[in-house]
């Protein structure tokens, strides 16, 4: 909202007010995890700024810290088990979830909103609540410290989420299309794929990726559920944090920073092909 | 008028059914389509999650482990009326019990229970089982309370009958800060034991104020996004977006760095002579901490419903007002304002939803004055094994949130939740 | 119709989860999963122990890190999924968690003799064998400082840890009643051969937690072992309790100017015990067995100032492993070190652990 030509003094300082006060706002957001990432260089064991770095003396930073990473076989164990477990529950996630994102949809469903509420409750239930109930039935069923344990898991932890962007991208689904498609002779598969498939899948896809962040971000059902071999990046981070907080958390950090740019970027394009498609022109 | 209906000459389709027969033909058939499609993950999550979490819940009622490790005592005891003390014969099979429990290893196990509900038991149990191998014959009743008073005490065994009961409520009481005494009637623990209850005001308190704070600080910049151009507003998203798709712990971490007291925060205090180097404020691993980095992680959950509310929102309503003669704080607050309430409401009760149950973050900045009850339900489960008050406190909690759930289901709608 | 692709996806996910669980089971045979306290001390471990016994048998040794006690042990018993083999305990938890049957007896008789042919049973110190445990080290916990905080008077006893006026600054204390009811009742005028039965009274814990109380504001808790240190390194605490061998680390790899106040140290050991229905019991007896003999306890010392549980061992202790210092003035059992220790009582701590912990929680979270 630009300022009014008509705008008097008071109207004025009260504009500038505000968009001083949002600007500091903007920088509380963002400024804890920029700061992160200069301090990932520091070529001193310490979380501060060094007067070298200051000074922008190339000797006060180093990239010792990410040697650490690839060094240590921890680590390089942590990054595959979340890669394994992430992906393992994102497929299982998203493919029960556009299931059922395509049966809510339908005009017909039945008890709709207990579904819906019941499919949502791995979103709202508290982390600890679902961790602790998970520990004690998967240790009774053998699957505590397994993999399948910790993606099944993970799945249920992440399915609301392809749940809900599926069932907003169908939300602006045109049932004629489907109509249409068969009128002209395509067959029910055919009108699937050509016709259902490219229309939702950028909702699959988000949906994915946000299972996909959610198992690769979540520590409590980790530190529940699994074993010494099924370490994650969190649940390293966690132990790094509680017991000893080294620098090389820091460099880790910077490197899912640079994850999580690559996936808001992904889900930007996905968000504007799919207004592309569906014809909203951007508002 | 049923007869002019029953004369009407019946639609039928194409191949000679009933109209209405295939019109719910039809419908049943797209129903049972529509869920079949759900059945799935539906199966899977009731399996996976709400199974589970439900048997844990129970563990808050069941109380089987005295009955199945000392049965005859607890039969016995059942029976007892609860005056005075047990008779001989009763500590007779409770002394002979006892001695077996001793060789079986599971002595232990009873001495945890009973202490869970009457604090310094343990040690009269394990003391009194070590040394009545050595006693060889009654009278029992005389020998027990010889080695310890405690069992010459009306509440010893008003706590061993309840704990005879193969279901309780003790564990609830016991999360209401409540407890049975020594004539089984209930009252309130004493004053200095009194935790969960304070806990539970705590984090609702907590709550409340990381929601209004969100409101503060995400009210304006929703309203400065909605109005600047597209081009600018997307940029600026992009501040919020990030930190929503960050890693919590990344972000966590990033506050230990901020905040500690060799921290940047301090430092920069430091370097502009705000603070003298001996003097560095503690800003986490207390409360302040807490909300701090509870605000910054939980902002983004209050920013992106308002904004989108905040879009539809057409500028020329402001503008009609103001051409009318309204102040710019009456345009607002009279025609902007009310417009924005459902986003103030999903987003409100979103991060309310999300913080009384929040666990990473308090347990990494909180230290001693940030808990939040989440953490005590760890601690529970994972250091004390007071499995059975972690689910009565789990189970209030839960009762709690789906409260909450379910009014923002009913005011905002689920499917209308908006996820960046 | 819609069956296609979610079938395809189901299919991955299931061979991925198989695949998984067939690696999983293949490598459990000859893998143990070694539980101890991190940091420093771990690596002494690993060095001493691990390390020599994957080259000589070709196993493999998963190491965890734990804070202590026996909630993990008995969780995992409980729920009956012991993946932990072997962990390094205090005599306390030993003690209990036999009584509770939570660790698997361990027969002494199989221990490896000294270098001179003393039986296990004999060359062990008094009181570090257990029926369900295999001492490895005495350790203590003292109060250490960072000598840049205090520029004028330095803290030299226990009470000078609670005495917030004339040594301000913050303290770190471990978050569990243990030790530090001890300390607190020492700090205020009980003798060291008097604190466990003040501590049986009530009046003696109500003192205990009084004078906690006049400290409370200014503690910063602790849980790892690891933490101490790095809480003096970063500022965040002035003066601290911690475990010695990790201060002594501190000081000589590090370089830290930690000093350690032996008054009032509180001693204790450190055993291996087995949770009960490991998977791989024959495999971790064998490690046990290897990691206490004569040289392999005298190894450890090189690398942390433990004292070794054989008294074969303590000869051949001799110069830190990095820096080549004598380790002998760094040992807590040294007699110049040992005036005031106290020895942790483990028949105390086993009978009321519980009802402490309690009290102890309930006052953190007042």
């Amino acid at each position: 909202m630009a300022l009014p030509p008509y705008a008097g003094a008071g109207e004025r300082a009260w504009y500038y007010g505000f968009r001083f006060f949002c600007g500091l706002v903007f920088l509380f957001l963002i400024a804890p995890i920029l700061i992160i990432v200069p301090l990932s260089f520091n070529a001193e064991p310490y979380f501060t700024f060094t007067p070298g770095m200051l000074s922008l003396s190339p000797d006060a930073f180093s990239l010792r810290w990410y040697e650490d990473i690839f060094r240590n076989e921890q680590w390089i164990q942590a990054v595959q088990n979340s890669v394994i477990i992430g992906v393992s529950a994102t497929i299982i996630a998203t493919a029960l979830g556009t299931l059922a994102a395509l049966g809510l949809s339908r005009p017909f469903m039945p008890f709709r909103t207990v579904i819906m509420g019941l499919l949502i409750s791995p979103m709202i239930v508290p982390i600890i609540i679902s961790a602790a109930g998970m520990y004690f039935f998967y240790s009774n069923v053998g699957l505590a410290q397994t993999y399948p344990g910790l993606i099944l898991a993970h799945a249920a932890l992440g399915t609301p989420f392809v749940v809900i962007t599926v069932t907003a991208t169908l939300v602006g689904f045109d049932h004629s299309l489907t109509r249409a498609s068969a009128s002209l002779g395509a067959s029910p598969p055919t009108t699937f794929f050509k016709v259902i498939v490219p229309l939702i899948l950028p909702g699959v896809i988000s949906g994915g990726l946000f299972a996909f962040i959610t198992s690769f971000d979540e520590v409590v059902a980790v530190l529940f559920l699994s074993g010494p071999a099924q370490t994650t990046i969190p649940r390293q981070m966690w132990s790094g944090i509680r017991e000893q907080i080294s620098p090389t958390i820091l460099a880790v950090a910077t490197v899912l920073i640079c994850v999580s740019i690559a996936l808001l970027a992904t889900l930007e394009l996905l968000r504007r092909r799919n207004e592309r498609m569906r014809g909203i022109r951007a508002a | 008028m049923a007869d002019v209906t029953m004369e009407r000459p019946v639609i039928q389709t194409a191949d000679g059914v009933p109209l209405k027969t295939k019109l719910r033909v039809t419908t049943r058939n797209n129903r049972l389509k529509a869920f079949g499609l759900v059945i799935p993950l539906l199966a899977f999550v009731l399996i996976a999650f709400i199974f589970p979490i439900g048997s844990m819940l129970l563990r808050s009622v069941d109380n089987s482990l005295l009955p199945s490790l000392l049965p005859r005592t607890a039969a016995a005891l059942q029976e007892w009326d609860g005056q005075g003390i047990p008779d001989e014969a009763t500590f007779a099979i409770f002394a002979e019990e006892m001695v077996a429990a001793r060789k079986a290893r599971t002595i232990g196990r009873v001495a945890t229970r009973v202490n869970f509900e009457r604090s310094g038991m343990r040690s009269t149990f394990t003391k009194s089982a070590r040394r009545l191998a050595k006693v060889e014959a009654g009278p029992w009743k005389e020998a027990l309370i010889k080695i310890d008073k405690k069992w010459g005490e009306q509440g010893t065994w008003t706590t061993l009958k309840v704990l005879s009961e193969p279901l309780t409520l003790t564990h609830y009481l016991a999360a209401l800060d409540l407890k049975y005494d020594d004539d089984l009637s209930i009252v309130s623990e004493a004053e200095d034991r009194q935790i969960y209850v304070p806990l539970f005001l705590r984090t609702l308190w907590v709550s409340l104020g990381i929601t209004v704070l969100c409101l503060l600080l995400g009210y304006p910049i929703a309203f400065l996004m909605a109005t600047l151009p597209v081009r600018i507003s997307n940029l600026l998203m992009i501040l919020v977006l990030l930190p929503f798709w960050t890693s919590l712990l990344v972000r966590t971490t990033s506050w230990i760095v901020m905040l500690q007291t060799e921290g940047v925060l301090n430092d920069i205090m430091v370097a502009l002579g705000l603070i003298s180097d001996e003097s560095r404020v503690q800003m986490i691993y207390n409360m302040t901490g807490t909300v701090v980095a509870m605000t910054h992680i939980l902002l983004p959950f209050m920013v992106l419903p308002l904004y989108s509310v905040m879009k539809t929102i057409s500028p020329s309503y402001v503008r009609a007002a103001r051409s009318l003669g309204a102040t710019p704080a009456t345009a607002f607050f009279r025609v902007y304002f009310p417009n924005t309430i459902p986003g103030i409401g999903a987003g409100s009760l979103l991060v309310f939803i999300l913080s009384i149950g929040y666990y990473i973050t308090p347990a990494l900045v909180g230290g001693r004055t940030g808990q939040l009850i989440s953490n005590l339900i760890a601690f529970h489960m994972q250091k004390s094994l007071n499995w059975g008050l972690a689910g009565a406190l789990g189970a209030l909690l839960l009762g709690g949130v789906l409260a909450l759930y379910i009014l923002y289901n009913r005011i905002v709608g689920v499917d209308n939740m908006k996820l960046g | 119709m819609t069956g296609i692709l979610p079938k395809t996806s189901f299919a991955v996910a299931g061979a991925v989860a198989l695949s998984l669980a067939a690696a999983g089971a293949a490598s459990a045979a000859d893998t143990i999963t070694v539980v101890s306290w991190g940091g420093a001390y771990t690596k002494s471990q690993v060095e001493a122990y691990h390390k020599p016994w994957m080259a000589k048998t070709g196993n493999k040794i998963n190491s965890v890190d734990y804070n202590g006690g026996l909630a993990e042990i008995k969780a995992q018993v409980e729920a009956g999924n012991v993946t932990w083999d072997a962990v390094d305990l205090e005599l306390a938890d030993v003690v209990r968690g036999c009584d509770e049957g939570l660790l698997e007896p361990i027969d002494a008789s199989i221990l490896p003799p000294s270098p001179k042919g003393m039986a296990a049973a004999e060359d062990f110190i008094e009181g570090t064998l257990h029926e369900c445990g295999v001492a490895t080290i005495l350790w203590s916990t003292i109060v250490a400082y960072d000598d840049t905080k205090f520029s004028g008077k330095k803290p030299t006893t226990l009470a000078d840890f609670f005495d917030t006026k004339t040594f301000p600054g913050k303290r770190g204390l471990r978050k569990s009643p243990k030790i530090n009811l001890e300390w607190a009742l020492m700090a205020d005028g009980v003798p060291a051969n008097k604190v466990y039965e003040t501590l049986e009274t009530d009046e003696g814990r109500d003192r205990a937690f009084k004078k906690l109380d006049s400290i409370k504001d200014s503690i910063v808790w602790w849980e790892a072992g690891a933490q101490p240190p790095q809480l003096l390194a970063d500022g965040e605490v002035a003066i601290t309790s911690a475990y010695n061998g990790r201060i002594f680390n501190a000081q000589v790899s590090e370089n830290k100017p930690f000093v350690i106040i032996w008054d009032g140290q509180v001693w204790d050991i450190d055993l291996w015990g087995i949770p009960k229905g490991t998977k791989n019991k024959k495999a971790v007896l064998e490690f046990i067995k290897f990691s206490t003999d004569t040289q392999r306890l005298a190894d450890q010392a090189k690398y942390i100032s433990y004292g070794p549980a054989r008294k074969s061992s303590a000869p051949l202790v001799g110069k830190h492993a990095e820096t080549g210092i004598d380790m002998k003035p760094h040992m807590p059992t040294t007699p110049a070190n040992f005036e005031t220790a106290l020895q942790n009582s483990f028949e105390f701590w086993a009978d009321n652990q519980d009802e402490l912990n309690e009290r102890f929680s309930a006052w953190l979270a007042k």
